[in-house]
C-alpha cells in the first residue's frame, strides 16, 4: 500500500517536473514552429546556475534568479542565433537547436567539470514532512509539488487572463495569423522563447537537487520531454499536461514493480533464468517513453490532444 | 453516346461543420474542353482535389472512363490517366527543368521505382522529355534549376510536368493566374497545343481565357453547380449574372468578355 | 532554341566527355589516391586514421541518401551501422568457428553481410517510420534509436553487453592474398570497400529511384500526381541508406574486431549527422569532405585539446548559421567567385574574409583554452608560442577581445563591400 501511495506521489512530482519542461517546449513550438532540441539543456543550465548561486548566496536567491538568467540566455539565443537561421527552413532550425544542445553540453563540462556537482536540497527544507506506514516522506518533494502547482496556476492565469496570453492563445490555434495582429512578432518570439527557457530553468533549479546535477542530465531528460510533447499532441498544453503526468506515473510505477518477464511469460516456457525471462520490468522503465512514442506516432500521429500532425 | 471521360455523381465534401461541396453532378465527354468558373471560395479547387484523389469525398462518386476512381490514392488515379496542375506552382524546385519533366515522364515509360538502371541511359525517357520540352518551348532552359525560372516559365513547367505522363484527362487549376497579357496569350496557345485530342477540365478566373478555350462551361457557386452549358448560354444566363453580382471584378470580367 | 528541327535527346544529355569528366573521373581519382597511399609507406597511426576515414566516408554518404537527397532528417542512423556491424561480427565468429557454410566465407566479404543486415533492419524499421516525413520522421528515428540502443545493453547474448562482441579477422579463406593481419592489408580492404561503396551510392543517385527521391524531398505532394507513392519512395530509399550504413558497419567490424552497444546509440548517430552537414548535404562530395575533416579532427585535435567537441559544436553552429552549403558549398562558392571576378579581385575579398575568420578563431581558441585550464584548477597555464596566458593577465584578455572584435569587424566590412559591389 505505501509503495503505491509513495509511487503515486513521486510519479506526480516527476510528471509535474516534466510538464515544466514540456509546457515551455509546447509554447515555443506552437508559436515559432520550432521543436527546440536544446530545451533540456536550458533545464540543465538552470540546475548548474542554481548550484553556483547557492555556493555564494542562498537557495532562495537561486530559485528566483537562476530561471531569469536562463530566460535571458534563451532570449539572446533566439535573437542572435535562431532568427538568422529561420530563413533556411525548419530543418535548419531543428539542426541549430541540436547543435546548441551539443555546445551547451560541452560548455557545462568545461565550466563545471565532467562529474556530478554537489547541488543539495537546502537545509531549511531537508526534513521529513510526514510519516506514512512507517516510511518518511521528505519535505522537499512537497516543495517541488507546491512550486510546480504554483507555476501551473501562474501559467494558466497568464494565458487566460492577460493580453499577451490572448495573443499566445491565438497563435496556438492559428499559427499563421499572429503576424496579422499588428504585434511585433519577432519581439513576441524572443519573449516566448526566453520565457519557455526560463520555465525549463526553473525545473532545473528545483529538479537538479531532487534528481542529480551532472552533464548528462540534459541528454537524459531531453528525449523524454520530446516524447511528452509528441504524445500529448504538438501545440496542446492540455495534452502536454496529461502526457507529463502519464509518463511520470508510468515510469515511477514501472521502477517499483518487482517482477520480470518470466512472471508474465511463464506459460510460454520463458523461465527466470533465460535471457528474456530475467529482464525485469523496472529495467524497462527507461525504454517505456520511447516505446510509447513510436506507438503513438504510428497509431495516432496527432497525439492525445493535438489537432496538428507532427 | 460513348463512355464519358469523367462522370461525377452526387459529390459532397465536408470539413467538420463546413460543407464545401454540396452535391455536384457533372459529366464530361471524351475530348471535351470544360471550364469551371465561380466566385472565390466556391469550392473549385476543392472539387479538383476530390477528382484527383488529393481529398476523399464525404459522399458521392467519381468515375473515369467507366471505372470508379474515388477512394483510390492520388498516384493510382494518375496512373489511370488523370493528371492535374496546381494553382500555386508546385514543381521540384531544386531540380532542373529537364529533371522535372523527366520525373513526370518516368512512370508512363514503365520505369517504376527502379534502382538498377542509369536514368541517363533510358533512351525513350530522354526522347520523350526532349519532345515535351520542345512542345512547351522550354528546351533552351532545360538545365536551369526550376526555382530560378521566371514566374511565367514556372507556370509553363507546371503544365509540362502535368502533361508529361501522357494522361488523357488533364485538370488545370488557374494556369494563367498572375500572368501578363502577352504571357496569358502564349499560355493559352500552349494549353491548346498540349491538350490536343485530350479531355480538359480547367478552373480559371480570366474570362477571356475561359471563353477562348472552353466548349462547355459550368458555374460553381457555394459548392453547387448552378448552370452548365455552351459559352453563349452561360453568358446570357440570369442566374449566373446574379451569382456574380456580389463580386464586382468578376462581373466586369464577364461583361468584358461578352 | 536549338537549331535542330526535330527534338534530339542527345543535345540535352551531357556529352560523353562531360559525363566522363563529371562522373567517372572523380571516382577514378579517389581510387588512385587511395591506391597510391601505401607507396608513401605511412606509419601504423596514419593507416588506422585512414581506415577510420574510409569507414566514415561510406557511413556519411549513406546518411546523406536520407538527409541530402531524400530530405529525411534521421537522429538514429547509427542503428543500421551498428546492426550491420554486429551481423558482420557474428559472421566473423562463425568463420572462426568454421560453422558450416561460413567456413568458406572470406572475411574480406563481410561488408556484404553488413549490407544485407542493414537493408533488413531498414526494411523492418522503415515500414512504420517512412509513412511520415519531416519532424515526425525525425522523432520516430530518435525513439527507435533509443529503443534499439537500450535493447542492445539488455540482450547480452546478441550484443555482448557492455564489453561488446569481439572477433578475429585472420580466419577463413583469404581473398586477393590478403591475410588481413597487418594494418596495411586492412587498409587495402577498407580502400576497396570505400571505393565500391562510394561508386554504388553515386550510381544510386543516377537511377530513376534516386531522382524520384530528390523529387520527393522537394515536393512529396506533386510526386503523387506524377504517378508515384511518396511513402514507397521514402521506404525504398530508407532501405538503401540502411544497407550502405550496414556496409560501413561491416567495414568497421573487420577493422576494429569489436562492436559494443554504444555503436547503436544516439552519439554516433549525431556524429554522422555532423559529418554530413558540415561537409555539405547538397553536394555529393560534401559528406566525403565532412567525413575526412571530422575524422581527422577527432583523432588529431583530441590530442591537443580536451575541448575538441566544443570546437566541433562551434563549427557545426557556424556552418548552419553562415554556410548552409557546408564545406563543399564554401569550396563551390570560392570557385564561383574566382570564375566571376577573376583571381585578383577574388583573392582580395576572399583573403580578407579568411583573415577575419582566422582572427575570430584565434580569439575563440585563446578564450576556450584559458577557461579550460582555469576550470580544471590544476594551476596549468595556456602557453602558446611561449606566451604565458594566465587568467589574471591583461595580455590574455587582450588576445581574446582583440582578435574577436577585429575579426568580426573585418568580416562585416567584407560582407558590406561585397554587397556594395554586387
Amino acid at each position: 500500500m505505501e509503495t503505491i501511495l509513495f509511487s503515486l506521489l513521486n510519479g506526480v512530482i516527476y510528471g509535474l517536473l516534466l510538464f515544466m519542461l514540456s509546457s515551455g517546449l509546447t509554447l515555443i513550438f506552437s508559436m515559432m514552429g520550432i521543436l527546440n532540441f536544446a530545451h533540456a539543456s536550458f533545464y540543465m543550465l538552470g540546475a548548474y546556475f542554481a548550484f553556483s548561486f547557492t555556493q555564494v548566496t542562498s537557495f532562495w536567491f537561486a530559485l528566483i534568479f537562476a530561471p531569469i538568467l536562463v530566460g535571458l540566455l534563451g532570449a539572446l539565443v533566439e535573437r542572435w542565433g535562431l532568427r538568422s537561421v529561420h530563413q533556411h527552413g525548419h530543418v535548419a532550425e531543428l539542426l541549430f537547436t541540436f547543435g546548441l544542445a551539443y555546445l551547451i553540453d560541452e560548455v557545462v563540462k568545461i565550466v563545471w567539470g565532467k562529474n556530478a556537482v554537489d547541488y543539495r536540497v537546502p537545509e531549511s527544507l531537508d526534513f521529513p514532512l510526514f510519516e506514512l506506514f512507517g516510511a518518511q516522506y521528505p519535505a522537499y518533494r512537497m516543495f517541488i509539488l507546491v512550486v510546480a502547482v504554483g507555476m501551473l496556476v501562474a501559467l494558466w492565469y497568464l494565458l487566460k487572463r492577460t493580453r499577451i496570453g490572448l495573443i499566445i492563445q491565438a497563435a496556438l490555434t492559428h499559427p499563421h495569423m499572429v503576424g496579422h495582429l499588428g504585434h511585433n512578432v519577432p519581439r513576441i518570439f524572443m519573449a516566448v522563447f526566453g520565457a519557455g527557457c526560463a520555465l525549463a530553468g526553473l525545473a532545473g533549479v528545483i529538479g537538479g537537487n531532487y534528481l542529480v546535477t551532472d552533464p548528462a542530465m540534459a541528454a537524459f531528460m531531453g528525449p523524454i520531454v520530446f516524447v511528452v510533447v509528441v504524445i500529448g499532441g504538438l501545440g496542446s498544453l492540455e495534452g502536454a499536461f496529461i502526457a507529463s503526468l502519464l509518463l511520470g506515473l508510468l515510469q515511477t510505477f514501472a521502477i517499483s514493480i518487482d517482477a520480470n518477464f518470466s512472471d508474465f511469460l511463464g506459460w510460454a516456457g520463458v523461465t527466470a533464468t533465460s535471457e528474456l525471462g530475467s529482464i525485469s520490468i523496472s529495467s524497462l522503465a527507461p525504454m517505456l517513453p520511447f516505446l510509447l512514442l513510436v506507438l503513438i506516432l504510428i497509431v495516432k500521429p496527432t497525439g492525445l490532444m493535438g489537432d496538428r500532425e507532427v | 453516346m460513348s463512355t464519358p471521360a469523367l462522370e461525377i455523381a452526387g459529390l459532397h465534401k465536408k470539413f467538420g461543420p463546413a460543407h464545401i461541396i454540396r452535391g455536384v453532378d457533372l459529366t464530361i465527354a471524351k475530348g471535351e474542353r470544360h471550364a469551371i468558373i465561380g466566385p472565390n471560395g466556391a469550392g473549385k479547387s476543392t472539387l479538383f482535389n476530390l477528382i484527383s484523389g488529393y481529398f476523399q469525398p464525404s459522399e458521392g462518386s467519381v468515375t473515369m472512363n467507366g471505372a470508379p476512381i474515388s477512394g483510390l490514392p492520388a498516384f493510382e488515379i494518375n496512373r489511370r490517366g488523370l493528371s492535374r496542375s496546381f494553382q500555386v506552382s508546385n514543381i521540384f524546385a531544386n531540380m532542373t527543368v529537364r529533371e522535372n519533366v523527366r520525373c513526370g515522364v518516368l512512370h508512363s515509360m514503365g520505369y517504376g521505382y527502379s534502382f538498377w538502371r542509369n536514368i541517363g541511359n533510358l533512351r525513350s525517357v530522354q526522347e520523350k522529355t526532349a519532345e515535351i520540352l520542345e512542345k512547351v518551348e522550354l528546351l533552351d532552359k532545360a538545365h536551369v534549376p526550376a526555382a530560378l525560372l521566371p514566374y511565367a516559365d514556372q507556370r509553363t513547367l507546371e503544365i509540362a510536368v502535368t502533361i508529361a505522363g501522357g494522361a488523357d484527362v488533364i485538370l488545370l487549376d488557374e494556369p494563367t493566374a498572375g500572368m501578363s497579357h502577352s504571357e496569358t496569350d502564349r499560355a493559352v496557345a500552349l494549353i491548346r497545343k498540349a491538350t490536343e485530342g485530350k479531355t480538359l477540365l480547367i478552373v480559371e478566373h480570366d474570362m477571356g481565357v475561359v471563353f477562348d478555350l472552353a466548349d462547355t462551361i459550368s458555374v460553381l457557386v457555394y459548392g453547387e453547380i448552378i448552370a452548365s452549358g455552351k459559352p453563349e448560354d452561360i453568358r446570357g444566363n440570369p442566374k449566373v449574372r446574379e451569382a456574380y453580382l456580389g463580386d464586382e471584378a468578376d462581373q466586369q470580367a464577364i461583361g468584358g468578355a461578352a | 532554341m536549338t537549331d535542330t528541327a526535330t527534338p534530339d535527346f542527345a543535345t540535352l544529355s551531357p556529352s560523353r566527355g562531360q559525363k566522363f569528366r563529371q562522373r567517372v573521373l572523380p571516382l577514378i581519382a579517389l581510387a588512385l589516391i587511395l591506391a597510391l597511399v601505401p607507396a608513401l609507406s605511412p606509419s601504423r597511426t596514419v593507416y588506422s586514421l585512414l581506415n577510420a576515414v574510409g569507414i566514415n566516408i561510406v557511413f556519411a554518404l549513406s546518411y546523406n541518401m536520407l538527409l541530402g537527397r531524400g530530405g529525411l532528417l534521421s537522429f538514429g542512423h547509427a542503428v543500421y551501422f551498428g546492426l550491420g556491424g554486429y551481423a558482420a561480427m557474428h559472421a566473423m565468429r562463425a568463420i572462426e568457428a568454421g560453422d558450416g557454410l561460413w567456413s568458406g566465407f572470406p572475411v574480406f566479404g563481410l561488408p556484404v553481410v553488413g549490407f544485407a543486415a542493414g537493408a533488413l533492419a531498414g526494411a523492418v524499421i522503415g515500414w512504420p517510420s517512412c509513412r511520415r516525413a519531416g519532424t515526425a520522421f525525425a522523432m520516430i528515428s530518435l525513439g527507435v534509436a533509443e529503443l534499439i540502443a537500450a535493447a542492445g545493453f539488455m540482450f547480452a547474448s546478441i550484443f555482448g553487453g557492455e564489453e561488446g562482441v569481439t572477433g578475429d579477422r585472420m580466419n577463413g579463406p583469404e581473398l586477393f592474398g590478403l591475410s588481413l593481419g597487418p594494418v596495411s592489408e586492412v587498409y587495402l580492404f577498407i580502400a576497396f570497400w570505400t571505393v565500391v561503396g562510394t561508386a554504388m551510392i553515386f550510381a544510386f543517385t543516377r537511377t530513376p529511384l534516386g531522382k524520384l527521391s530528390e523529387a520527393t524531398r522537394d515536393n512529396p505532394e506533386r510526386v503523387q500526381f506524377i504517378g508515384f507513392d511518396p511513402v514507397r519512395i521514402r521506404y525504398m530509399v530508407f532501405i538503401a541508406a540502411g544497407a550502405f550504413a550496414g556496409l560501413s558497419g561491416g567495414m568497421a567490424a573487420v577493422n576494429y574486431e569489436i562492436f559494443t552497444p554504444e555503436s547503436l546509440s544516439l552519439h554516433p548517430s549525431g556524429f554522422v549527422l555532423l559529418m554530413a552537414y558540415i561537409g555539405g548535404i547538397r553536394y555529393f562530395s560534401g559528406p566525403i569532405l565532412g567525413a575526412v575533416v571530422l575524422t581527422v579532427m577527432q583523432s588529431m585535435l583530441s590530442d591537443f585539446t580536451e575541448a575538441w567537441l566544443l570546437y566541433l559544436g562551434v563549427l557545426f553552429i557556424a556552418i548552419i548559421m553562415f554556410a548552409p552549403g557546408g564545406l563543399a558549398g564554401i569550396f563551390h562558392g570560392v570557385a564561383g567567385t574566382v570564375r566571376r571576378d577573376g583571381a585578383g579581385r577574388a583573392a582580395r575579398s576572399l583573403g580578407l574574409k579568411a583573415a577575419g575568420v582566422s582572427l575570430l578563431l584565434v580569439g575563440l581558441i585563446v578564450l576556450i583554452e584559458v577557461v579550460i585550464r582555469w576550470s580544471n584548477g590544476y594551476g596549468e597555464v595556456f602557453e602558446p608560442f611561449g606566451l604565458m596566458l594566465e587568467t589574471g593577465s591583461v595580455l590574455t584578455w587582450v588576445l581574446v577581445a582583440g582578435p574577436i572584435l577585429g575579426g568580426a569587424a573585418l568580416v562585416r566590412f567584407v560582407a558590406k563591400t561585397d554587397e556594395g559591389g554586387a
